[in-house]
């Protein structure tokens, strides 16, 4: 019934398996669980074979975009006399996502070990992983594994006997979403501001420190080290839907429902199934109202959509929404739409990074307007204005997070249009203080 | 500000930081502590990317990081103080003030939103008698803010006091997770 | 040099052939087109950030930053569809939501970009009704005032001091709709090149305090001239109101000042304002020197030089037309110059560009032309030479060694108090009152043209000269300086071939210049 709770029999345990084991953690118990096999599988064999499974099995970026693993690995062009990073995104801070954060706690170990097989996969010798700083409890469990991986000769300059060098550091962030994109977390890395960068280059060319660099999340590193255990033939049969999801995704799920928390299914699985079987359906005397399927930057789901979703990257799209980081907010009978969204859009004006134009003042306008209709004194334009705020911010930034802020209004405005207009007729006549230019 | 403007202000925080900047500044990076930067070094190609771990050393030894703390790690660093502020003041987890021996951290975003994150943090100004967010309380004790999704949002309402991640905290549980601080 | 690869593309329907690399909106300078931008500027690397410069390139599915985007084969380019309109109608409205609009008292008005590509394809209202951002002005040291009320983060500001200052002062501060321009207490922008940030604002959110208040944009005149206040010749406008000359900002030159010019040189314009001007002509009478003549002046010059050996003491902030006229007046004496020195102030982000230790314009033609530089002026004064003092102003010079002379003229826009037994004073027009030519330290030839009126009866020290050696029987029939300008390139070998058309406005360096690098492209790549 996803962690915390004991799985449910329909998920499918691959990277939750150990979770809740207090043992899991330590370097011993890790091994005894068969961790470090897959990595001395990965020493033994060439990194474009390495490359080539991971191609063949499907495996699609676990962080939001969705991009195949191994075509991205196979960017890095070997031999080019440059060193080559990795950077492990563990900077998760998209509201309703907190998949990560149970991997790290639980399962440290198994991220060093897909650190180091990526690392040895792109021809790096060094990889990063970049942990938001409010996660001391990962952070504490990831220092000691690879202080453990270190002193067992797992990690340095002769990893497992292989001659190769490994290294992988943990480097701590200081409270910023934002550096959860990419390039912005490359800068963050370097010592800057968590701004975006344009890209081109791409960090295949130029990543972090200028070097050719690849960027994977969490969960993508780690299932890495299965699918090299158990072939690629293996992972792209999980799936009970389109060919091109395959394997396991872990959700997230929060809000209001009878049991929130880390869930792993194989891809295709019915979103309807999900949320009131496995998850337990609404709280008691409540209905569901909405759905953020894939942390709040996707689009929100009304029931309808909902219910008739496969839980894969097509899926979620059929669905009028995306499969995203896999952070499944439920928002009930019970919350108002405005007050949900307003506070989405807070929390996009709060994050943005303030470079581009739309970015910096159109987060901070949709919240000042949002809150205006919230509080009774919206007027009717406020929601044409708010649409055309939304066109503005989308397609037209450097990276996404202007985007981000627009979907959940968009959305919510065309979904759930008769709340705004409820909140805003019961105060029709309130006078609106217009700004004296 | 001016000092006279800032001596007339009664608030427990801006007195604490008048009194900090009125006292000499002690270097940070001294022996194991300096020990422990110059290893960090090894870890990044460039002198600028031991940046932020070198910050959160400030913060750790003196609880915030304050304007001289910021020139001390450009010194070491071979960047300029602005350069250093504008980074400091990018990222929300450093202090550029003192704050409460407690800081608490309350999650408001949407995910914890409806699930009554708001009771929470009404329930931590009140028993903390701080009164309004980001003030600290009379005795010095605590500072209670707002802070976006702490990516706990499974466990509604995660609390992070100082370096304690704290899970599934209800307005009722407050008084008793203040009385273990105590 | 390798030839670089061209790329075709259309632009707004017209073709355009430009060099691979090459962004999209520099490819539409080429073809007249101007994008608008903010962030952008020649002189910086690329941020990418104000989103002003979005364009429609065909077969792309998202608009194009036209900064950072490098021009492909065969590109289709619509700068003004109505995509492009509406996005940059969606950024000007942003950029004014939390802009106090308070351009009725903003030294900016009327040079504004915000303004302009408001009025150009702005919205016509703001459907903002929340209340605007405020925060307070702050004196960022220097000769610079920060108003972040009115900026826009196009961080102009930020990456000059980082790049091409090599001394970051300035960062941005906070995020989001909270960021805003910042620097470190105590450490302000005292840089010697960093007023510069001014220029580079595209808004009224940095200032000049020097300017505060002085101007609005549209009362002034504004002529192409050329820094006089060192050797290095930065390329500058002059603006004047009310023929005061009240502020001096550079004029790109990619050979000589790239896009700037130093703080010295461009605070140090008082000078040219100067009230205690000679106004008349004078010839010593009776009871002392009484105005006169021109006629008359120019004769009691020539007839005091004829058949005398002269020693000319010329000052460096002379043209070299000028310097040139006084090389053929000396009949076998001898031209000496003297020059204020101070300490050398590199631009580290540009090649060869530097507030010079030398604090004069024509120091390098002065000597070309064969003028001596000396520290003691008057050291080679013989006995009983005639001393022609030419725009220098003796300061600290003793009457004792003027008195060597068997006779004393000045020509100048002030009488020297050291040249009191002068018999004839010859009021000219100063450096910012005429035209002509100047040669920088590396040897560029460079026109500046006259920015204001001179006073009274002074005339250009050209024309002047020319008619003194008129008077001594010399064939001159000067009417423009360009004239004078043609005898010096026939006459030396140096300026042959040069004339003021194929100097243009932006100069061209001597024969016998050592070669020197493009600046315009600041070595400033990705980081």
């Amino acid at each position: 019934m996803g962690f915390p709770h004991h799985p449910h029999p329909r998920e499918t345990t691959v990277l939750t398996k150990h979770f809740g084991e207090a043992d899991a953690r330590t370097l011993a118990g890790w091994k005894k669980r068969g961790g470090y096999k897959a990595l001395e599988k990965a020493l033994g064999m060439q990194p474009a074979d390495i490359v080539n499974v991971v191609k063949e099995s499907g495996l699609r970026g676990r962080g939001g975009a969705g991009f195949p693993t191994g075509m991205k690995w196979s960017f890095m062009k070997p031999g080019d006399g440059k060193p080559h990073y990795l950077c492990c995104n563990a900077d998760e801070s998209e509201p309703g996502t907190f998949k990560d954060r149970e991997l790290m706690r639980w399962t440290p170990h198994a991220l060093v070990e897909g650190c180091a097989i990526g690392a040895y996969a792109i021809g790096a010798e060094t990889a990063y992983v970049y942990i938001r700083g409010e996660f001391t409890e990962p952070l504490h469990w990831m220092e000691s594994a690879v202080k453990e991986a270190y002193a067992a000769g797992i990690l340095g300059k002769n990893a497992m006997g292989s001659g190769k060098r490994i290294d992988v550091h943990v480097h701590k962030g200081a409270g910023a979403y934002i550096c959860g994109e990419e390039t912005a977390l490359m800068e963050s890395l370097e010592g800057r501001r968590g701004n975006p960068r344009i890209k081109p280059p791409f960090p295949a060319v130029s990543g972090v420190f200028g070097m050719p660099t690849t960027i994977n999340n969490v969960e993508t590193l780690i299932a890495a080290a299965p699918i090299l255990l158990n072939g690629a033939d293996w992972y792209k049969k999980m799936s009970l839907s389109s060919p091109k999801s395959t394997g396991t995704k872990l959700y997230s799920v929060c809000g209001n429902v009878q049991r929130p928390g880390t869930y792993e299914v194989v891809m295709g699985f019915p979103f309807k199934e999900f949320l009131y079987d496995l998850c337990g359906g609404p709280l008691h005397g409540r209905k569901f109202k909405a759905v953020i399927p894939g942390g709040a930057s996707v689009p929100i789901q009304n029931m309808e959509e909902a219910e008739a979703t496969l839980m894969d990257y097509e899926g979620f799209v059929a669905g009028g929404s995306m499969l995203g980081s896999g952070g499944v907010i439920v928002i009930d009978d019970a919350q108002p739409m405005v007050t949900v969204i307003a506070r989405l859009a807070r929390f996009f004006a709060h994050e943005s990074c303030g470079q581009c134009t739309q970015c910096r003042e159109g987060t901070a306008w949709t919240t000042k307007i949002l809150e205006r209709i919230r509080d009774g004194e919206g007027t009717v334009e406020d929601l044409d204005t708010l649409l055309d705020i939304g066109e503005q911010m989308t397609g037209k930034t450097i990276c996404v997070l202007s985007d981000s802020c627009a979907v959940p209004v968009i959305s919510g405005i065309k979904k759930f249009r008769g709340e705004f207009e409820a909140l805003i007729q019961g105060k029709r006549f309130h006078p609106v203080t217009a700004a004296v230019a | 500000m001016t000092p006279d403007l800032v001596a007339g202000l009664e608030s427990p925080d801006y007195a604490s930081h008048d009194r900090a900047a009125h006292e000499p500044y002690v270097a940070v990076f001294t022996g194991d502590v300096k020990r422990e930067l110059d290893e960090l070094l090894t870890r990044y190609p460039t002198k600028m990317a031991a940046l932020l771990p070198a910050l959160w050393i400030v913060q750790r030894e003196r609880g915030w990081v304050s304007e001289e703390g910021m020139a001390e790690v450009a010194g070491l660093l071979d960047l300029t103080p602005a350069y250093v502020k504008g980074v400091v003041t990018f990222y929300t987890m450093y202090h550029q003030h003192p704050v409460g021996k407690y800081f608490i951290q309350v999650c408001t975003t949407s995910p914890c939103g409806i699930c009554g994150a708001e009771d929470v943090v009404k329930a931590f100004l009140r028993h903390t008698n701080t009164g309004e967010l980001g003030l600290t309380s009379p005795d010095g004790r605590y500072t209670v803010i707002e802070v976006e999704c702490l990516g706990a949002c499974g466990f509604a309402t995660p609390v992070m006091v100082n370096e304690e991640f704290i899970e599934s905290v209800t307005p009722d549980k407050v008084p008793e997770l203040l009385a273990r601080l105590a | 040099m390798a030839e670089k690869k061209m790329v075709n593309l259309t632009i707004e329907g017209r073709p355009v052939s430009v060099a691979e690399g090459t962004t999209i909106l520099e490819a539409a300078k080429t073809a007249g087109i101007l994008i608008p931008h903010y962030c952008y500027h020649p002189g910086l690397p690329i941020a990418g950030v104000c989103r002003m410069c979005l364009v429609e390139v065909e077969k792309a599915p998202k608009l194009a930053p036209s900064c950072a985007t490098t021009v492909a084969e065969g590109q289709v380019v619509r700068v003004h569809s109505d995509k492009s309109l509406e996005a940059r109608k969606g950024v000007l409205e942003m950029l004014l939501i939390n802009h106090p609009l308070d351009c009725p008292i903003c030294d900016q008005s009327g040079e504004c970009e915000l303004q302009d590509y408001t009025y150009q394809e702005g919205r016509e209202d703001s459907r903002y009704r929340e209340p605007k951002r405020f925060n307070p002005a702050e004196d960022f040291g220097g000769d610079v005032i920060y108003v972040p009320n009115r900026c826009i983060l196009c961080t102009r500001c930020v990456r000059f001091m980082d790049d091409v200052a090599h001394e970051p002062t300035l960062n941005v501060s906070e995020r989001g709709d909270r960021a805003l321009i910042g620097k470190f207490e105590g450490k302000d922008l005292t840089h010697p090149w960093a007023a510069n940030v001014v220029d580079l604002c595209p808004v009224g959110a940095l200032l000049s305090k020097d300017f505060l208040n002085k101007a609005r944009a549209w009362e002034l005149d504004r002529t192409a001239s050329i820094c006089p206040n060192c050797t290095q010749g930065c390329n500058v406008i002059m603006e004047t109101r009310e023929n005061q000359l009240v502020r001096m900002r550079p004029r790109p030159n990619e050979n000589v000042n790239a896009f700037f010019m130093c703080d010295w040189g461009r605070l140090n314009y008082r000078w040219m304002n100067e009230k205690n001007r000679v106004e008349h002509p004078m010839v010593r009478a009776k009871n002392g020197l009484a105005a006169s003549s021109w006629e008359a002046a120019i004769s009691a010059a020539a007839r005091a030089l004829n058949g005398k050996k002269a020693f000319v003491a010329a000052s460096p902030m002379l043209s070299n037309e000028s310097l040139f006229l006084l090389t053929e007046l000396m009949q076998g004496g001898s031209g000496v110059f003297r020059v204020t020195e101070g300490d050398e102030a590199p631009l580290p982000g540009v090649d060869d560009l530097a507030l010079r230790r030398e604090r004069a314009a024509n120091v390098y033609g002065a000597e070309k032309l064969g003028f001596k530089k000396t520290k003691d002026l008057l050291g080679g004064l013989g006995q009983g030479d005639v001393l022609v003092v030419a725009g220098e102003d003796l300061a600290g010079i003793d009457a004792t060694a003027v008195a060597r002379a068997g006779d004393v003229i000045v020509i100048g826009s002030v009488l020297p108090e050291a040249a009191g037994k002068a018999s004839v004073v010859l009021p000219i027009a100063n450096y910012s009152e005429e035209e002509g030519t100047v040669t920088n330290l590396r040897g560029r030839v460079q026109r500046f043209t006259q920015a204001k009126q001179a006073p009274g009866e002074t005339r250009p020290s050209w024309l002047v000269l020319g008619d003194l050696l008129g008077a001594m029987g010399k064939q001159t029939n000067f009417f423009l300086p360009s004239e004078v300008f043609a005898k010096l390139a026939s006459s030396n070998t140096s300026f042959s071939g040069l004339s003021y058309d194929s100097l243009g406005f932006k100069g061209l360096p001597l024969l016998d210049a050592p070669p020197t690098g493009p600046k315009a492209s600041i070595a400033v790549a990705a980081r």
